[in-house]
Formats: C-alpha cells, structure tokens, sequence
C-alpha cells in the first residue's frame, strides 16, 4: 500500500489545468486538487511551493540496451534515469537484439517495465522483420500484444512500396506508422550535416534535403493509402514546412523532435566531439530556429529524448566511425525548459509537449492532471540551476551531447502511481 | 605586412620571410648555420601550439616561421652542415595505419637527420576492430614515453583523437579527408622559393577538391598568407559550401586556369569513376586533366605541382608532369624533408615539449 500524498503550494499544470494549490493522492491515484485541500490522517505532506507538479513526463522516444545491448543500459539503469529526469512512462524503439517483431518480446519488454515499479515501459513493434526494410512485421499480432506503433527505429523504411504497404495495411489495426525521415541512399556513408563545417572538417556530409526529401514521399503515400505518419525527431526546416502544409490539408500526419535540435546546431561537433554525432546530425543554425519556432507554434505535437545510450568504446572513435546517438532521458525536461526561460514557449506549453501530448499520440490515459487519474507526477523547480556532467549523470549512459551545458530546471521527486521513486 | 582573408593584418618583419637575406651588422649575409641558429632560438616564440593537427587556426607569423626554418634547413642539407644532434636522445614515432612510403619516408629521413630515434609502425587497417586499435595502440605508445608521434590514418580527426590521449607531440601526416598540413607547408615552400614570395599570388587547386585532404591544407595556408586561391573541378568534387573557406569556385578548367602562378593539380582516385562521381577516366582528362594546351591558359611563368602519386592520363599528361621549366613536382619531395624537420624541431621545443 503506497501511502497517500498531499502536494501543497503547488503550481499544478497539466492538459488545461493551470493553478497554485494542493494536490492528494490516495491510493496510487489523483484523488483531488484545487486551491486549498485539508489533509487526510496519515498523508505526508510534501511542500511544493514556488514548485511545480506536473503529470509524469511521457518520453515517446528512446532506445533501451535491452535486450541486447546491456553494456550501454539495461532497463533497470534506464529506469533510475528515466525517474530522475521525471519521466514516468517511456516508449521504447523495437531496433534492439533481438528486435521486438514477435508478440512475445512486446509482453517482456512491457513485464520487464512493471518490474521496475517506477516507469511505464510502451514497446513499439518493428515495422519490418528484425527492422531489415525487406518484408513487413506481424503488425496484428504486435499490436495485439501491446505494440503502441510501429517503426523501425533509427532506419527508414527506404522501399517506397513497403512503406506504403505498411501505412496501408497498419490502418486495418488503427496502428501509426514511425518514420525516421532521412532519405537512405542520399544519407549512405554520411556523419554530419553537408555544410561549410562538415567541408572543414573533411566529414562526409548528409544534405538536409535527406529529410524533406523522405518526408515528401511518406506524405504522399499517407495520402495514398489513408493511413497515418508519425515523423520522429524531425530536424530541418524544411520538414517542418511539409507537415506544417500537410496538417493544414487535413492528412493524418504528427511529428516530435528532441532537445538537442532545438538547442544546439552543427558547431557541437566541432573539434570532432563524438558525443555530438547524432542520427539525424545536427543542424544548421537556421534549422535549430526553425525546429525552435515550430515547437512554439504547434506543428511539433511532443519532444522526445531520443535517448540512444552508448558506451566510451561507441563514441572514442575517429567521428565518422563512432556510433551517432545521445542519451537524453536526465536532461528532457531541462533542456525543453531552456525554451520557456528564453521566451519562446509558455510553461504550459512545454509541459504539454512533455506529457498529455506524446500520450494522447501513444493511446494511452498517461499524462494528464484529473481526478482519478493515475498519480504519476513529477515535481520540480523551474528556477534551480545545475551543469550537465557526463560522467554524472543518472543511469549507466553518459553520452550525453549536451556535456558542461547550464541548465536551469531541477527535477525534486518523481512519484509513480503515488509511490516516490525519485527524490 | 600580411593581410588575411578574415581583413586581419599582422606585422611581419623583414627577418620573418627572408632570414637566409638578412644582412648582418658588416653587410655580409649570415652563413646558413647562423641563420638557423637564430631561427631556432625563436621557434617557442614563434610557434605556439603543442601539436601540428592542422594548418586551419594556425596565424601567419607559425607559419612564416616553420617555412623559414624549413627554408634554412635546406640550404643545410645541401652544404651538408645539418646539426645531427639535435633531436639526440629524443624518439619519434611514424604511426602508419594507411600505406604511404613517400610521407613515411620523408618523415624518417627529417628524423634521422636531426639525430631522433625513429620507429615505424605500420598498423593494418584491414582489422575489424579500428578503432580499438587506435586507442589501444596509442596507450601502448604512451607507456613507451616517446616525444613525436607523427601518425596517417583514413579517418578524419584521428590525430586529434589521439592528442588527447598521448602525451607527445602529435604531427598529422594526413588524415582521412581533413587535413594533410606538412603536404600544404612543403607546397609554400617550394612555391616560395620559386616566386620569391608566399602571398600575393593566384593558385588553382584543380581536381578532386571532396575527398582531399591536400586541398583543405592548401586552402587554408595560401588563404591565410593572402594568396588568391580558386578550386577547379567538377561539382560532383566539390565539397559543400566550399567558397566559405575563402575560395573561388570554377568547373571550367580555361577559366579557372586563366592568370594563374600556381596549377596545383589533385590526385583522382579510380574508386570516385566506379562510385560514379565521374563517368570515366577518359572524360574526365579531357575537361580536367592538365596537359600543355590547357596549362598555356595559365599565366606563361605558371608553374605546375602534385602531391604524388601522379595519376598520368587521368588529371596530368606526362609531358606537363615531366617538362623541368613548368613541373615542380620532383622539387617537392626535397622540400618535404626539409620541412618534416623545421616541424619536428620546432615541435620537440614547443610548450609541454621541452627536452
């Protein structure tokens, strides 16, 4: 039995709830919140004010080690991340060892989840058999174990006629498809965005017109098909303006990004730092605004992690042979925050962007402040400043791009169905 | 005074370009071995950093200062008067994890003559796990204590990888398609003993500018000495965005050429026609490949250079490779040693390598 919690003094945000107040949890669940609540026998009191309480964050995005990979994380060690960056439900890409394409590996990864007792683990299921882009996965069967949505994680289906196959045939079990938009064969070899710096550097370069040029195409089959498109970590400027178009005709079409394209650009590489190499590679300046600006005016539905633990032997490469990804799970809520503190995104806003958005898109009642809700919150102050130090950093992956970057937004306690996990 | 591309301009005293034509105090030139010895006394000054990884970020006095001790050490090597002894003591290390007995060569030969130990390492690439054997190989070479580590690798930014694991001076002999910085200096040199002067001139840089690090090196040296440097080829050579790097971008050889000093020619891998870059061999020297007809475009003193191996009949007919009033190409090997040992000097005294 998880004891019951009063939040006092809080300021309470979630899907239209914005107020200073209080907030008790009985028995794992919202019983009530409003300006000012009387405490029930037995309930601790956590004091919340000049805090914030929010839902648990819904991170859509984000690579667990497991199966397969443990020496980068294993899920208890994403578990401890996850709660301490206030992330209490998390979809996991299918692109591990073995790949998530048999209805049995949906149910493990969602048990193995409920073992942790602090995070809510959403498997995505495999596009294609083992993500190799040559037949499709068991779609149904995936989707009847559990599979939120489907995607082959950080590749692109690249055949034209299997993408469409697969918008087409997902829509009879009312399942999206997750694309990683970047045109394969324009993106072969490549390290880092084609620019100037890249031509400095001697880098093989991918074009950014690689994600437009993909995204293009899937908008075009989505209308072909009737089915719908979910573009993950969309980076360019350019992306953006095609979905913006396609929103605005009415196509099922939805996007997320995560934190480090909106907050660094392609001068993080410098010098040949691997930890910056990223899948899509950072962008251009012009870009990070664009991605930035569409955040704040809705085109971007959520922001993900797009946690991609790895370990030193991954990234102490020569760039173009290390592994691209950055972990991302401690520093979500931080580096969106970044956003509201310079002015371009209201609190609520980002919140939303965090929580009811990503779970609305994933299916699932997460994420939301109501009575009766499950408590899943997170509680943290908007102000605090802490540097994100790799090597200190929660969990097992320290690759983090974001190394030595002030960050105001600290995360005090994550409770997970009313049981504190964090803090 | 030099005036850059970044509108900066930097006082360079006399004694910077010229030191072989300094007068002394009773009007006679200094012999070369005084000349040397004054410029070594000023190589901590002049030189700032601890490794050479690139000629990019480097300011004009380091590198008028590293092509003026390579200038005295040639007229050293050919009195035969070279100082033996002063690398005694020291080891350099060659760390070859890519083929090339021409640099590695030149590299040993700059040690020897300074009287450094030297040892060659040649690692195969070929290996599954590369980059393992980078990182390990280098910590192997640190326990060892050696002084210069001078290393070639196919992966851009390798050296830097390695400076900040070893404790030596790290020179890059190439790496990948970044940079090839002793290749650009050993180019400056030849060109300036030929034009009496490194800036104010027009090179073309023609070929394969993508994929080579010879051309990074080049651009970033002859800009940043003030020179006009234009970058000639196909555009499926070029690399992205290269007019940033203060370049003049041309795809037709006559008007690249057009008042040209310096035809830097490139070497064009055979990979590049089978990855489709370029159709065939035989078109690409019919628009790219410099032959006589196409160097008289140039200015009538223009002189040609390659950085070997020469592909002849694909970027340069051998008449043009192999006519000694236009053709530097032979005269660059020469410099390459001198200038391999102005940097080993130079570096075996830089800050944190003190002997």
């Amino acid at each position: 039995m998880n004891p019951d919690t009063l939040f006092t003094g809080a300021r309470i945000l979630g899907a239209g709830v914005d107020l200073v107040g209080d907030l008790l949890v009985l028995d794992g669940r919202i019983a009530d919140f409003g300006p000012a609540l009387g405490r029930p026998d037995g309930a601790e009191t956590v004091d919340a004010r000049d805090l914030v309480l929010c839902p648990g964050l819904v991170d859509m995005r984000a690579a667990l080690g497991e199966p397969g990979f443990e020496y980068r994380e294993t899920i208890e060690s994403a578990a401890l991340a996850a709660a301490a960056g206030g992330i209490t439900t998390l979809a996991a890409l299918p692109d591990t060892n073995p790949v998530i394409d048999d209805p049995a590996l949906v149910h493990l990864l969602r048990t193995r989840g409920e073992e942790t007792g602090s995070l809510t683990i959403l498997p995505y299921g495999a596009v294609t058999r083992g993500c190799k882009g040559e037949e499709l996965a068991e779609i149904g069967l995936l989707r009847e174990a559990g599979a939120i949505a489907f995607t082959d994680g950080g590749k692109a289906v690249a055949s034209t006629r299997l993408m469409r196959l697969a918008l087409s045939y997902a829509r009879g079990f009312d399942a999206r498809i997750v694309q990683h938009p970047e045109d394969p064969s324009l993106a072969a070899g490549g390290c880092a965005t084609e620019s100037e710096q890249a031509t400095r550097l001697g880098l093989p370069g991918i074009p950014a017109a690689a994600e437009a040029i993909l995204v293009a195409r899937d908008l075009r089959l989505v209308q072909l098909t009737g089915g719908s498109i979910h573009f993950a970590h969309v980076s360019t400027a350019e992306a953006l303006a095609l979905i913006r178009q396609a929103k605005d005709r009415g196509l099922a079409v939805t996007c997320d990004t995560a934190p480090p394209y909106f907050d660094l650009n392609e001068t993080a590489i410098g010098n040949f730092r691997t930890y910056s190499k990223l899948s899509p590679p950072l962008r251009k300046e012009a870009d990070r605004q664009a991605v930035a600006a569409a955040l704040a005016d809705g085109t971007i539905d959520a922001v993900a992690s797009d946690h991609q633990p790895r370990d030193a032997d991954d990234k102490r490469l020569p760039f173009a042979l290390a592994s691209p990804g950055g972990c991302g799970l401690a520093t979500l809520l931080g580096v969106t925050l970044a956003q509201v503190h310079n002015g371009a995104l209201a609190l609520p806003a980002a919140i939303e962007l965090l929580t009811v958005r990503p779970a609305a898109l994933l299916g699932t009642d997460a994420g939301r402040i109501a009575k009766g809700a499950v408590a899943d919150l997170c509680l943290f102050a908007p102000d605090r400043i802490w540097q994100v130090t790799a090597g200190a950093l929660p969990g097992k992956a320290q690759n983090t791009p974001f190394d030595g970057r002030p960050l105001e937004g600290v995360v005090l306690g994550t409770w997970k169905r009313g049981r504190r996990v964090f803090g | 005074m030099i005036s850059r591309n970044d509108g900066k301009t930097y006082d360079t005293p006399d004694h910077f370009h010229c030191p072989t034509r300094r007068r002394s105090s009773t009007g006679a030139p200094p012999s070369p071995v005084d000349a040397h010895r004054g410029l070594l006394q000023r190589s901590r000054v002049f030189y700032r950093q601890k490794h050479l990884l690139a000629i990019e970020g480097l300011e004009p006095p380091e590198i008028s200062h590293l092509l003026d001790l390579a200038e005295s050490y040639v007229l050293l090597n050919r009195s035969g008067k070279t100082q033996r002894d002063l690398l005694r003591g020291r080891t350099l290390i060659n760390l070859f994890f890519e083929d090339s007995t021409r640099t590695r060569t030149s590299f040993e030969l700059a040690g020897k003559r300074l009287g450094a130990d030297v040892i060659n390492m040649s690692v195969s690439t070929s290996s599954v796990n590369k980059g393992e054997t980078l990182i390990d190989t280098a910590t192997t070479l640190n326990a060892m204590h050696c002084d210069l580590l001078v290393v070639r690798h196919d992966q851009s930014g390798a050296p830097n990888l390695l400076s900040k694991i070893v404790d030596a001076a790290v020179i890059n002999a190439g790496d990948g398609t970044h940079e090839h910085p002793t290749q650009a200096l050993l180019d400056a040199l030849t060109i300036k003993r030929h034009k009496g002067r490194i800036g104010g001139l027009t090179v073309a840089i023609c070929g394969d500018i993508t994929h080579s690090r010879v051309a990074r090196s080049n651009i970033h040296l002859l800009t940043t000495m003030g020179n006009s440097v234009r970058v000639v080829g196909p555009p499926t050579l070029m690399p992205a965005e290269v007019a940033d790097l203060g370049v003049a971008v041309f795809h037709d050889m006559a008007a690249g050429l057009a008042g040209a000093d310096i035809v830097m020619m490139l070497r064009l891998q055979r990979e590049r026609m089978a990855r489709g870059l370029v159709p065939s061999a035989r078109e690409y020297f019919r628009f790219y490949g410099l032959d006589h007809q196409k160097l008289a475009l140039a200015k009538p003193d223009a002189l040609v250079m390659h950085p070997g191996p020469m592909n002849r009949g694909v970027e340069i007919d051998s008449a043009v490779a192999d006519d000694p009033q236009r053709s530097l190409i032979r005269e660059q090997v020469e410099m390459g040693v001198a200038v391999r040992m102005a940097v080993l000097d130079t570096l075996s005294r830089g800050p944190g390598n003190e002997p």
